[in-house]
């Protein structure tokens, strides 16, 4: 049991984790979301008033 | 989750709403379990608790009922800043508690003849310690982290609290927890787990609680107005799952009886060890940092009125700590019975965690970047400023700790406890100060603070004490592991261990005397924030002789 789960972490896990934070790499980096994160980048600063409505 | 489908119109509470129903059922079969508990508990501090619980369901049932028929609205339009100005009181009540019993404990450590009573056992250090521990972290951070993430994730949603009176639960919840895990330390009941003491009914206890809150959080999310989802509420979210599975998975326990305070964990030997810190590391990742850096992200540009420096340097420094931060762990038990491959690979990750969080420390401080002034002009943008720096030192230190070498050192020395607290001092309590400096103006609409000048008083007794601390933690820790590691030419230890204790004397009281200027600080600060919240402006402040703080 121990071997077996070992050898799934040493090799798919690890295989996935690498992939997974190369597509968070290439989600962040990708020209066309540029725009997204500049508008989300000033979402604090203009939560207007009290109000949500 | 009466509201739920509604979208601007403001929906009144029918009385009996879902949230009601749930949580007053909910109360009732509390008061029943409590009651039975309370008849049968095999020792007295179950019994002690089992009579919280039963007082605390019993006023919840109470002020259900007083809201359900006082008529309460509910109004949809509207946000729920009520149980943010809740958060924000009990932060500052837990907080001068949790630094005084720190002073309290540090003065014992310095004075061990004066202040050890030998009748009152729930006065001694190894009770208080505990007690001090989880008042400063789970107590007055836990409440800062509740207060700010209900504020953050409403402002930056633009909708209101999922849930309805959900979010009251879980702040009334969290602090009953806190209340029968200090009560209960006291008494002597502890799992002897850093930062995880509270015994298996206080654990589950929090469990429904936190569950709670993910729920309202995901809930809040959910139906947000706004389409993107802001970088610090991916900070909270990892902070309140994190957290979740972490505490789950360390207080699996089994208890000696189900009406006794005590339990025995599910692991054994290295295994326990190895699961114990995995959770006390990753409380320290997720709950001391991710947490706070949501903090971070929202309330420095929100204050500096600028935005993050870098959008896309935030979410790779997301990323980056999710990934890397859970497996640092094993750092904690260098040269024991772990295999090396492990310790290898805890020291590993932490030396990588460097990047991240250097990465986010620059993101903080580079929000400044063309507004530096507001450092010499704003006492509360200054303090934030100077808690992301504590922060990257932190950062550098803990990872230059993780390092097998230098933790032979370091290690059970004063050397963890400096670096600790440089951390908690200087990165946790400075970040929660400058978002509770913004947030009572906010929430009680005030247009300024009652005194920018006693900001700036607190900002340098706090400094200046928390300087004392750390230095005097970093020249005792390492001279007590030289002392320790020391042989004579016969191969023999240069000191006994007694000599190694009065060494460190002098710096204990130096120690203690930081410990004291940062309460004094936050004395100061309480006193503020309760002026304030009044409406009051000191007379020479009216016409804003110093910065105004800005409404919104």
């Amino acid at each position: 049991m121990y071997e077996k789960l070992a050898h799934v972490a040493q090799t798919w896990g690890l295989a996935l984790f690498i992939i997974a934070f190369v597509l968070v790499l290439i989600y962040t980096f990708n020209p066309a979301n540029r725009k997204k994160f500049d508008e989300a980048k000033r979402i604090p600063l203009e939560d207007g008033d009290d109000d949500n409505g | 989750m009466q509201h739920n489908e509604t979208g601007h119109r403001p929906a009144a509470a029918s009385g009996a709403g879902v949230d009601t129903t749930f949580i007053g059922a909910f109360l009732v079969i509390g008061t029943v379990l409590a009651l039975i508990v309370a008849s049968k508990a095999v020792d007295t501090p179950m019994q002690v608790h089992a009579l919280i619980f039963l007082i605390a369901f019993v006023l919840g049932i109470i002020a259900l009922g007083a809201h359900h028929f006082g008529g309460a609205m509910h109004d949809e339009s509207k946000y729920e800043f009520g149980v943010v100005k809740a958060g924000v009181t009990a932060s500052m009540f837990w907080g001068i508690a949790g630094f005084l019993v720190g002073v309290i404990i540090a003065l014992q450590l310095a004075f061990p003849n004066i202040l050890y009573f030998d009748h009152l056992p729930f006065l001694n250090f190894g009770r208080l310690r505990p007690l001090h521990t989880s008042a400063v972290i789970f107590a007055f951070g836990g409440n800062v982290l509740i207060a700010t993430s209900f504020y953050v994730v409403q402002r930056t949603t633009r909708a209101r609290l999922w849930g309805g009176l959900a979010s009251w639960f879980v702040f009334w919840g969290y602090n009953l927890f806190i209340v029968v895990a200090a009560t209960g330390y006291l008494m002597g009941v502890t799992e002897s787990r850093e930062y995880a003491e509270p015994e298996w009914y206080a654990d589950l206890w929090l469990t429904i609680v936190w569950v709670v809150y993910l729920l309202v959080f995901l809930g809040t999310l959910w139906k947000r107005k706004e389409p993107h989802i802001y970088v610090a509420n991916w900070f909270y979210l990892a902070f309140i799952i994190t957290i979740a599975m972490l505490h789950i998975v360390n207080n699996l326990s089994v208890p000696v009886s189900l009406v006794g305070s005590k339990s025995y964990s599910l692991f054994a030997g290295v295994q326990d060890a190895l699961t114990q810190w995995w959770y006390g590391h990753n409380a320290v990742g997720f709950f001391l940092t991710a947490g706070f850096l949501a903090i971070m992200y929202y309330f420095i540009p929100k204050r500096a009125e600028r935005p993050v420096y870098s959008y896309r340097l935030s979410i790779v420094h997301f990323w980056a700590l999710i990934f890397l931060y859970i497996w640092a762990g094993p750092h904690h038990l260098h040269y024991t019975a772990l295999p090396e491959w492990a310790q290898t690979l805890g020291m590993t990750f932490s030396i990588m965690l460097w990047m991240p969080s250097w990465g986010g420390a620059i993101n903080g401080l580079m929000t400044l970047s063309g507004a530096w002034d507001k450092i010499r002009t704003d006492p509360v943008i200054r303090m934030m400023i100077v808690s992301v720096a504590f922060y990257a030192m932190s950062t550098f230190e803990g990872p230059m700790m993780s390092i097998r070498a230098v933790n032979s050192l370091s290690h059970y020395t004063d050397w963890t406890i400096g670096h600790v607290h440089s951390g908690a001092l200087g990165w946790v309590g400075y970040i929660s100060f400058g978002a509770l400096y913004c947030l009572v103006p906010w929430l009680w609409k005030r247009k300024q603070l009652y005194s920018n000048a006693l900001v700036e008083w607190h900002f340098w007794i706090s400094t200046i004490g928390i300087v004392l601390y750390i230095t005097a933690m970093w020249v005792s820790g390492i001279m007590q592991g030289l002392m320790w590691r020391a042989y004579n030419e016969f191969g023999f230890l240069e000191f006994s261990f007694v000599e190694t204790v009065e060494a460190m004397h002098p710096y204990y009281i130096i120690r203690a005397l930081g410990g004291l200027l940062f309460l004094i600080g936050a004395i100061l600060m309480a006193y503020n924030l309760w002026r304030t919240a009044r409406g009051d402006v000191r007379q020479k402040e009216l016409s804003g002789a110093l910065a105004p703080a800005p409404a919104e």
